[in-house]
């Protein structure tokens, strides 16, 4: 496959159900194809990033995990709306500090760069 | 125009399925086409074979099935949400050494890759229940 950049939005409340884990299987899949991926966090989906998750007790597999690993896997870029977060009353210092904060119109600024969108 | 569906919601619990299947229509009425339809997440339910609604109502997965075995288009099911939510295939039960499988005829399971392929080299990708 040719060098698309790929954007995978991700909305959804890290263990609403399985919606989150899902959006990032995306996302792995398609940067171990080489193709430029990004991750957009935006509504509840900026829950997905909250430090010091402890769904043990749920008992539900900790997302967190794998976002400390999406270098890793080729991801370098993970974006937080931060307007979701004021909206929901959460300090970027809440979160884990891999992410880049877009600030008002950012989120429209950068999709329109990207060739491809994928929402969830 | 060359077109790929996303689908998301489960039959019960979403509206996705059904307008997903108009849209497909639509697209196919207008001279366009349509090389494959991806199910994900809850959207893996739109391919159970025993789904049975009373016979007033829409049963969408025959609806799909019928639809996609009169077009040639690849209905693809995402295997990993597939086996979460209990919709496999005779290998896949045999497999994992379940009791029954109820994967529709004219759908298969397959990877994630599946949807990015569809992503990148189709002209347009829409998503039904995100």
């Amino acid at each position: 496959m040719s060098q698309t950049s790929v954007c995978i939005i991700s909305s959804q409340s890290p263990y609403r159900g399985q919606g989150a884990r899902e959006a990032l299987d995306a996302a792995l899949v398609s940067a171990s194809y080489d193709l430029p991926t990004s991750l957009v966090l935006m509504g509840d989906g900026v829950y997905q990033l909250l430090d010091h998750q402890a769904p043990d007790q749920l008992p539900r597999k900790n997302l967190l995990a794998m976002f400390k690993s999406l270098e890793l896997y080729g991801i370098d870029t993970v974006y937080v709306d931060s307007e979701s977060l004021a909206e929901r009353g959460l300090e970027s210092e809440q979160l884990l500090p891999v992410y880049t904060l877009l600030e008002g119109d950012g989120v429209a600024t950068f999709l329109a760069t990207q060739a491809k969108v994928l929402n969830f | 125009m060359n077109y790929a569906l996303a689908v998301y919601g489960a039959t019960g619990n979403s509206q996705a399925g059904q307008t997903a299947l108009s849209f497909a229509k639509a697209v196919l009425a207008s001279g366009h086409s349509i090389s494959r339809i991806f199910f994900y997440q809850d959207g893996v339910q739109n391919a159970s074979s025993l789904s049975n609604p009373p016979q007033d109502e829409v049963n969408l997965p025959s609806e799909w099935q019928a639809l996609v075995q009169q077009h040639g288009i690849d209905a693809v099911v995402c295997i990993a949400a597939a086996l979460r939510r209990g919709i496999v295939d005779a290998g896949e039960a045999e497999r994992y050494q379940l009791p029954a499988n109820n994967l529709a005829e004219g759908f298969e399971l397959s990877g994630l890759g599946q949807l990015l392929e569809s992503l990148i080299e189709t002209d347009r990708l829409i998503t039904f229940g995100a």
